[in-house]
């Protein structure tokens, strides 16, 4: 059998790997290289140093999508995280149609982000409309508006991996708990959270990077208006790549910071996390 | 069971995603539309291992005239046997799916550039036309769109654009076009069916909306205005810093139909080209600025109630002020493709504005529309166009397309979101950041 396995695994991993190599390492490394280019297709680029990453750090707008980006990213990091434990902790006690309520909760994940963005313009815009204002007049409307977008979206899908965690901390646990006389608050603070830290490792993990690589909800919902007040890091890169003759490598330099930039805070999100897991 | 269930609901949810995608990209491929269809030949053109063996590939920028393309490519395909691909870039989506496209192997033979500021961008793209049979067919050597001694870029449409208007409902408010001849006049028209709005149950503008698929309209066009006052004052055709002479008239244009529309000021980041589309058509406003490319989607209302006037700006001799017109749209071929397909190319473009299916398609009414700059030209059937010749045979002055010499697509984004914030908050303070958008992110763009 292990032989066969050694034998084989080309077979196997091959596919896979293949995959791999023409869907990410390939774009990867081409795309570290081109940073470095001139160029307007990316089949045709000329060598040109580092003059791309000054560019990219002289530029305002991008210090500001940073800016955005990050206060965009801590707000619905907490409030999803929050929420979406919350009603996992309401969906794991015995209550009648659970299975419904899980359902429905984790629906919104289903819709393709661009489809998100547009119909939650429509509604904003059609409740907005009633005083005459609308989503793009306003920073502070489209940051809200980006807020309530991924909170719907997302918080059905971390609640999914909260109620697996919930499920599999020992109910013994608690139980002993509640004989050594602990009341609610205190067997969720010090049973139920310590136990729950590899759930919220990987809840916080992927809110934290879902808001810093966010794109189809921001360029849907409003396109970075007023003024570029709403663009974030990723719609911020798409826009320079795109949008300005000449600044795809400016493009493509921000894209390196910006690779650079979410690995350095999941790293070390996840160090913090992960130190306060403990062992069952 | 449940778990069945369950499964069977995400086989489902899974069938229909990937039947949704199998949609999409059939949808590429497919011709939308088309009314007057030939008869369906094979799928696979017979002679797609013709003689020459070229392959074409038209990366088209007008939305509006994608399903004629389609039709117009089809029919090639079976009278030549050469294969004819179109596709159509998303509004305002262009050089983004060029640049996309142009990284391919399969890259587009035959695409186009907006002027010298997008062929600053493409020139080592584009094959040198000079000498072409294609250009021994150009109307006036004007159209040529030239890279020092290299001839980039034919247009191939020339266009007009002005305040479409309503006949019928300027009447009913007590009005003709004869009573608006200059910016005041106008004013006084439009504020007046402000007044009324209620009695009258119609607005003078419909809707100045800022979304993406409108916008073009005020950032590029109605900004035109300024910028081509301004040169003809100075005696110049382009600048490296602009002055703003006129941008009080802007404003004041801009004042006028933000003030005057269907909704209020504050909504207008919301609406949609089609919105105001929609309210011309059903008749809700009398005004709607834009050009004969839209005489398809304007036509509803009836050749009779269909009227097109200048954009009376308050500059000059306003009585001698025609429309506005030129091109943006110069093709370009391809100088990386492979020769058999830059032949193929070239052959088609010729065919296309000298065979006869080719003219008809790119000119009548029913298709295309178009005025093009080439000896081929039919005389249209499409009503603004010649509402457009009436008003040069009076012996007004076009006014000239100097909006390809905007900076950059980043000038005409970053002050069109200026003209956003204006409209729901109409301060002074505002209006400086329109002014700053449009005087020193001038500069700015083009030093870059």
């Amino acid at each position: 059998m292990e032989k066969s396995i050694k034998r084989y695994f080309p077979v196997f991993l091959g596919p896979t790997f293949l995959a791999f190599l023409i869907g990410f390492i390939v774009p990867f490394l081409m795309g570290i290289y081109l940073s470095l280019c001139d160029f307007r297709t990316v089949t045709d680029a000329k060598f040109i140093g580092l003059g791309n990453f000054v560019r990219a750090f002289q530029d305002g707008e991008f210090a500001h999508a940073f800016l955005f980006t990050a206060l965009f990213t801590v707000t619905t990091l907490i409030l999803i995280n929050v929420i979406a434990f919350a009603v996992a902790l309401v969906l794991t006690r015995e209550i009648r149609g659970t299975n419904l309520f899980r359902t429905v909760f984790f629906m919104p994940n289903l819709i393709g982000g661009i489809v998100l963005g547009y119909v939650w313009q429509l509604i904003f815009n059609g409740i907005l409309a009633r005083y005459d204002l609308a989503l793009k007049i306003s920073a502070k409307y489209g940051f809200w508006g980006l807020v309530v977008v991924i909170c719907w979206q997302q918080i059905g899908y971390m609640m999914i991996i909260y109620i697996a965690g919930l499920q599999s901390i020992p109910g013994d646990l608690n139980e002993a708990a509640e004989i050594d006389g602990a009341n609610g608050w205190q067997r969720l603070w010090n049973v139920t959270i310590p136990n729950m830290m590899p759930s919220i490792t990987i809840c916080t993990f992927l809110t934290l990077t879902n808001g810093f690589k966010l794109f189809d909800q921001n360029l849907s919902l409003t396109a970075g208006e007023p003024m570029k007040q709403t663009e974030m890091l990723a719609l911020n890169i798409f826009n320079t790549f795109y949008g300005r003759v000449g600044y795809q490598g400016v493009g493509q330099a921000k894209a390196v910071v910006f690779f650079v930039l979410v690995v350095a805070l999941g790293l070390i999100q996840l160090q913090m996390t992960r130190s306060k897991e403990v062992q069952q | 069971m449940k778990k069945r269930l369950l499964t069977l609901a995400l086989a489902l949810v899974m069938a229909l995603s990937l039947a949704a995608c199998g949609g999409n990209g059939g949808g590429d491929a497919q011709p939308s539309g088309g009314g007057d269809s030939k008869p369906a030949g094979d799928s696979q053109p017979a002679g797609d291992s013709g003689a020459s063996g070229g392959t074409v590939y038209y990366l088209n920028f007008k939305p509006e005239q994608d399903p004629d393309w389609q039709e117009l490519a089809k029919i090639y395909t079976q009278e030549t046997g050469v294969e004819v691909k179109v596709q159509t870039a998303a509004s305002g989506q262009y050089e983004t799916q060029l640049m996309s496209e142009m990284a391919k192997t399969d890259a587009p033979t035959l695409f186009q550039v907006n002027g010298p500021v997008g062929l600053a961008n493409w020139k080592d793209y584009c094959y040198d036309l000079s000498g072409s049979a294609l250009a021994g067919e150009l109307s006036s050597q004007d159209f040529a769109l030239m890279d020092g001694g290299s001839m980039s870029g034919i247009a191939y449409v020339i266009e007009t654009y002005g305040l479409i208007y309503n006949k019928a409902l300027l009447e009913q408010v007590g009005y003709s076009a004869d009573d608006i001849k200059s910016f005041a006049d106008l004013k006084k028209v439009a504020e007046d069916i402000t007044a009324r709005k209620d009695e009258l149950g119609f607005s003078a503008f419909t809707s100045a909306g800022m979304d993406g698929s409108s916008d073009w309209r005020f950032k590029t066009h109605l900004a035109n205005l300024p910028i081509y006052f301004e040169y003809e004052a100075d005696g110049i055709g382009d600048t490296d810093a602009i002055k703003g002479t006129y941008l009080d008239n802007y404003r004041a244009m801009w004042d006028l139909y933000i003030n005057n529309c269907t909704c209020a000021p504050t909504l207008l980041s919301a609406k949609t080209g089609d919105d105001s589309v929609a309210e011309f058509v059903t008749e809700q406003a009398v005004f709607y600025q834009n050009g004969t490319w839209a005489y398809g989607d304007v036509a509803d209302i009836g050749e009779e109630n269909l009227g097109m006037l200048p954009i009376y700006f308050g500059v000059g001799d306003e009585a001698k002020q025609g429309l506005c017109t030129g091109t943006e749209n110069y093709w370009c071929v391809n100088k990386n493709a492979k020769p058999e397909d830059i032949q193929a190319t070239l052959d088609f473009m010729y065919w296309c504005v000298t065979s006869d299916t080719g003219l008809e398609y790119l000119c009548s009414g029913d298709h295309m529309g178009f005025v093009i700059p080439f000896k081929g030209n039919l005389e249209s059937t499409n009503l603004l166009v010649n509402i457009a010749n009436d008003y040069v045979a009076q012996g007004t002055t076009s006014i000239k397309w100097c909006f390809p010499t905007m900076p950059s697509e980043e000038w005409k984004n970053v002050l069109g979101s200026a003209l956003t914030a204006y409209a729901a908050d109409q301060t002074d303070a505002n209006w400086e950041t329109v002014r700053a958008a449009f005087v020193d992110n001038w500069a700015a763009e083009k030093s870059k």
